[in-house]
């Protein structure tokens, strides 16, 4: 089994548990911890594809990891603007959930909406 | 028509500049007004505006003279080294239209998010101006990006601007909303990087006209396709992944419903119909783009009845979207093309991205009128709406424009695009989608009769108005909607493929056939599913209603039903399963066009 291949199962392994994660964590934190397992394992990918794009002598093909560096700079600030948001949500509410959301339901027997 | 992918695109085209400046003037307008601080944010804003707006004629200017696709290579490095920014016809009519909105959004926002002399500096107006014009900037970069990481990078650009409007206010629930949106999007964009990345694996090129020309279907491509597909319909909000739009949409300030509504949807949109139609148009095949306009069915169907059934008016045209973003996706099966087993460029897609501009036009309206009325009666519940169009005529004159544009009226843009497509139904030989798509009015319709009966019904007492609402403010509502009434009367045919069929017969009696139907239908559909409250009593709809009693408690019940589905549909888990789901069901529909 080469590197390659490794890295790719770990790649593969990163993603699906981040989607799982995403999916299921019902607390926005661990979502975004999920969130960012998932990026990780999608530049694992990037870095993956740089190395199989290396068999004409180079070391490695220098275009993923340009798109992996902006890639990690786009996560960082998603992950940057979604902690922020979850700060100002657990400062206005004091708890950090997304489950207490009332669905704007306003169905005939939803009084309280 | 303006092609839309060259051969010969690896030279930079004169005017190409004009590109540059279209992405630079938004963004340096967000510097300084970083910089400048709190006072002066608003009238750099406002200065921008007029700028961006004059940019964007001048491309569409320039490439109406030249027939050709704008082209500039940055740094002067050709694909597949460098990066190019390419403008076809598509990109200059969106990029004209959003210039359009932006600024009625900027004269319509005035009054809301001004910091005038002598009042404390507050954190809404500075975020909002900057956010505008970083929504605006990001915008014009979808559009002309030409490869499909620099795509990436302007969604997630749109998105990280977009989501701060949603919670302006800093209230509980919007920031809920706003935080559920982030979220919702953030896995969405991870599915589509993790497409274009096969892709590089497997062409080693992002470029979009580069791509075209190498692809094919093998495994990598067909997931890619797929995991990128349903990543942006994630982005999109099409049904049924559309848990973040109602709250986020229904809960921002008007000035930024308006926005997100008429424009930031439409930025993943636009990245699907890239993606379709220029980088694998031979790859999605028949069933897949079944697939899509079949969730595009659905939302029609789906989003309107819940529509209909809302209390409150912002909500109303929140779920209004989602019928209308439901709409859209109808033009993907129209443009393909049997013989070549390949989506043609043809009517069908100009019909698409006609009710796309008409959709963003007279959506921005529809916010704004119902802002203004909710500044103006301090609630927008539309049981409460009585003597409204008396209080602020010209703001339920604005709701009724952009509704009426909506439902199809010539010379409307959405009249144009129906024309279209209907008549691509025709030839193609799919006459369900001709089906759905009059279904389309005809919901919308339903709508616009509900809210209108409401606001146009006398009041149990004298309305009195909470705020004065300037007369800007109400021209702006009022100028967007009567843009989209008459956008189809532009000279399309020199950036959209196809042409025009020409209009027969008195436009006034057209006008009336096209819009009599549908309006009827609407007004039933308005009665049977609508929320009357007591004022049915006095209405003459009163008597219909009453006559319509049993059949109007089956329409509750299903109305209901619909409801809860829609309730379950917005959990996490449901959304998030329905995301899987779909991206297997693309990826299976594409392997038999193989």
């Amino acid at each position: 089994m080469s590197a390659v291949t490794i890295f790719g199962l770990c790649a593969a392994a990163a993603v699906g548990l981040g989607l799982y994660g995403l999916i299921t964590n019902p607390q926005p934190l661990r979502k975004i911890l999920a969130f960012n397992l998932l990026g990780s394992g999608v530049f694992l990918v990037f870095g993956v594809v740089a190395r199989r794009g290396a068999a004409s002598g180079f070391g490695g093909d220098p275009v993923p990891q340009a798109l992996v560096i902006t890639g990690i700079v786009v996560a960082f600030s998603a992950t940057a603007l979604a902690v922020a948001l979850l700060l100002r949500l657990f400062q206005a509410t004091g708890s950090a959930t997304l489950r207490a959301e009332a669905p704007p339901r306003t169905g005939s027997d939803a009084t309280a909406a | 028509m303006i092609p839309h992918s060259d051969p010969v695109l690896e030279a930079a085209t004169t005017g190409g500049s004009l590109l540059v400046l279209a992405l630079v003037v938004p963004l340096v307008g967000v510097l300084l007004a970083f910089a400048a601080g709190g006072r002066q944010v608003e009238r750099i804003a406002l200065a921008t505006m007029p700028l961006g707006l004059a940019i964007a004629v001048a491309i569409a200017v320039v490439m109406g003279q030249t027939r050709a696709p704008l082209v500039y290579l940055l740094g002067a490095w050709a694909p597949p080294l460098g990066v190019a920014l390419r403008a076809d016809g598509l990109s200059a009519v969106m990029m004209a239209i959003t210039a359009l909105v932006i600024c009625a959004i900027g004269v319509f926002a005035h009054a809301d998010f001004r910091t005038p002399a002598g009042s404390l500096e507050a954190r809404a107006p500075f975020a909002f101006w900057i956010l505008l014009l970083a929504i605006w900037g990001a915008l014009n970069t979808v559009f002309l990006a030409g490869d499909l990481f620099t795509l990436y990078v302007a969604l997630e650009l749109v998105t990280f601007a977009a989501v701060p409007l949603v919670c302006l206010d800093g209230r509980a629930e919007t920031l809920q909303a706003a935080l559920r949106y982030l979220l919702f999007a953030l896995l969405g964009s991870v599915l589509y990087l993790v497409g274009t990345v096969l892709l590089y694996g497997a062409y080693g090129t992002l470029d979009i006209v580069l791509l075209s020309r190498r692809v094919h279907p093998d495994a990598a491509t067909l997931v890619a396709a797929a995991l990128m597909t349903v990543g942006l319909l994630a982005k999109t909000a099409v049904f049924p992944l559309h848990l973040w739009l109602p709250p986020a949409h229904a809960g921002a300030p008007a000035a930024g419903s308006a926005v997100l509504s008429a424009l930031v949807v439409k930025a993943s949109f636009f990245i699907v119909v890239r993606l379709w139609f220029d980088v694998m148009p031979g790859l999605p095949g028949f069933t897949a783009a079944q697939l899509l306009a079949g969730l595009g069915g659905a939302a029609i169907a789906f989003g309107s009845i819940v529509a209909l059934r809302q209390e409150r008016l912002k909500l109303l045209i929140a779920y209004s979207t989602l019928a209308q973003i439901g709409y859209l996706f109808l033009m993907f099966p129209l443009a393909f093309n049997a013989g070549s087993a390949q989506l043609e460029s043809g009517g069908a897609l100009t019909g698409g991205l006609l009710q796309t501009i008409s959709h963003a036009t007279a959506k921005a309206a529809m916010f704004m009128a119902a802002g203004l009325i909710y500044a103006g009666l301090g609630h927008d519940r539309i049981t409460g709406l009585g003597g409204v169009a008396r209080a602020l005529p010209l703001s339920v004159l604005a709701f009724a424009a952009g509704g009426v544009a909506l439902v199809g009226v010539p010379p409307s843009g959405a009249y144009l695009a129906k024309e279209l497509l209907l008549q691509a139904a025709g030839e193609t030989e799919q006459w369900w989608w001709a089906a759905v798509i009059q279904a389309g009015g005809i919901f919308t319709a339903g709508y616009l009769v509900l809210v209108l009966a409401h606001a146009l019904a006398p009041a149990d007492e004298p309305v009195t108005l909470q705020v004065r609402v300037p007369w800007t403010r109400e021209a702006a509502a009022l100028a967007l909607a009567l843009c989209s009434l008459v956008l189809g009367l532009a000279p399309w045919e020199a950036y959209l493929p196809a042409s025009r069929a020409a209009p027969s017969g008195p436009l006034v009696l057209k006008a009336f056939a096209a819009a009599f139907w549908p309006i009827v239908g609407g007004a039933v559909l308005a009665v049977l599913l609508g929320r009357w409250g007591k004022r049915l009593a006095c209405a003459p709809a009163g008597f219909l209603v009453a006559t319509a009693g049993p059949l109007r408690r089956a329409a509750d019940v299903v109305g209901r039903i619909i409801e809860r589905a829609d309730g379950t549909l917005r959990q996490w888990p449901a959304a998030g399963l329905s995301l899987l789901v779909l991206a297997i069901l693309f990826g299976a529909a594409m392997l038999p066009a193989r």
